[in-house]
């Protein structure tokens, strides 16, 4: 699906990204902590998160995550929104728990990636 | 809805409280900042989380939650099922991310009514 | 000195928890004690919540960053009075620690999910009364008050 259908299923603001809304994702990862993104999430994924600091927009520049979901009605520091602007990573936010973020993008579709960054594995 | 369609449904590995099955389950709460979850995660909540150790289990006695989910594979380490045993909480394995986990979940409870 | 006026009134239950720095292992068993005493109490479950909460963050606090303290809860009839007291660094900046998300917690701490930076924020925004002294060297003192009776205007 689309950025812009993951706003509308979310009720999400866009923060940064207004622009990239034809974006399409297919994967999310659920993250609190910052060596799990490192460790698990995957290129091209939709990153759920309710961590709002710029190490967050850095880490998704590097593992080329499509889009920071930022849960819970959780928002950016200046700095974090201003790296977003910068390095062209999306972010949106929606006032759902984590919890139900997961389960309304599960129920139209988007799949969890699980692969270790150091695992190649070819996707059907 | 209780914990036993849930562990069914998900096939997860109890490790904990096969005979807690029948805790009522009203909600789902993923999170590993044990801040978040003292602060925002609700009685009846199912709690999806990678930590292990633990301190996991009196946030989740102190929160009254129907059990924990670990996720990823993860395995409980042996002061947590000690603790569990203590406190009553159920503790299963995920297979599955926690993202996928929190999705089936969510599905079950909000499809199936909870 | 402020004068204490949560001396006043008659103490329907009193006691006083020592709480080890350092030591995980413990960690959150005097929180639940004290949840367990106030469900015997009967108390909301609203009441027993914030209490929980409160005592928890507190009690994290000085194993994650104390020597040694101790909680001393006091119900009354009309609020619940909790102290969390600790000897250990104390806290050089007192404005900053109370902003989410700033934490000294070591990586170990983090690790363990703990250490986000909200413990402090969160025991503001649970209670109804909230203090925070610390001295630099010495320790740091949090009171906190959770209202059982909505009419109490005590503070």
């Amino acid at each position: 699906m689309t950025l812009r259908e993951v706003k509308e299923i979310l009720d999400a603001e866009v923060l940064v990204g207004q622009e990239q809304l034809d974006k399409e994702v297919r994967t999310a990862f659920g993250a609190d902590l910052m060596s799990d993104v490192l460790a698990f999430a995957k290129a091209g994924s939709l990153l759920l998160t309710g961590l709002t600091n710029p190490q967050v927009v850095r880490t998704s520049d590097v593992l080329d995550i499509a889009a920071i979901i930022l849960v819970r009605g959780k928002k950016p520091s200046p700095e974090t929104l201003t790296l977003a602007e910068e390095l062209k990573i999306p972010i949106l936010t929606t006032q759902f728990i984590l919890f139900e973020t997961a389960g309304r993008l599960y129920q139209r579709g988007i799949v969890g990636c699980m692969e270790r960054v150091d695992e190649e594995r070819v996707r059907p | 809805m209780d914990l036993a369609t849930i562990v069914k449904a998900l096939g997860l590995k109890i490790r904990h409280g096969a005979d807690l099955l029948d805790r009522n389950v009203t909600g789902g709460f993923t999170g590993d900042l044990l801040s978040d979850v003292m602060a925002h995660s609700s009685e009846g909540d199912l709690w999806i989380t990678r930590q292990i150790h633990q301190n996991i289990i009196a946030v989740a006695s102190l929160k009254d939650h129907a059990g924990i989910v670990l996720v990823q594979g993860n395995e409980p380490a042996a002061d947590t099922l000690e603790k569990a045993a203590k406190e009553n909480v159920p503790i299963l394995v995920s297979d599955l991310s926690g993202f996928e986990t929190a999705g089936k979940i969510y599905e079950i409870l909000n499809v199936r009514g909870g | 000195m402020t004068k204490n006026v949560f001396a006043h009134d008659a103490s329907l239950y009193e006691n006083r928890f020592p709480v080890e720095g350092g030591n995980f292992d413990k960690a959150g068993q005097v929180s639940s004690q004290i949840k367990a005493i106030l469900k015997r109490m009967k108390l909301s479950s609203e009441i027993i919540r914030r209490v929980a909460l409160v005592s928890y963050e507190s009690e994290i606090n000085i194993v994650s960053y104390a020597r040694k303290g101790h909680i001393h809860i006091q119900v009354k009839p009309d609020y619940v009075l909790i102290e969390a007291i600790d000897e250990g660094d104390g806290i050089p900046d007192i404005e900053l620690a109370m902003q989410q998300g700033w934490s000294t917690a070591s990586q170990r701490i983090r690790e363990m999910g703990f250490g986000a930076g909200m413990g402090l924020c969160n025991i503001k925004n649970f209670s109804d009364f909230f203090r925070i002294s610390s001295d630099v060297g010495k320790g740091t003192h949090l009171k906190m008050v959770i209202k059982i009776d909505k009419v109490f205007d005590g503070i």
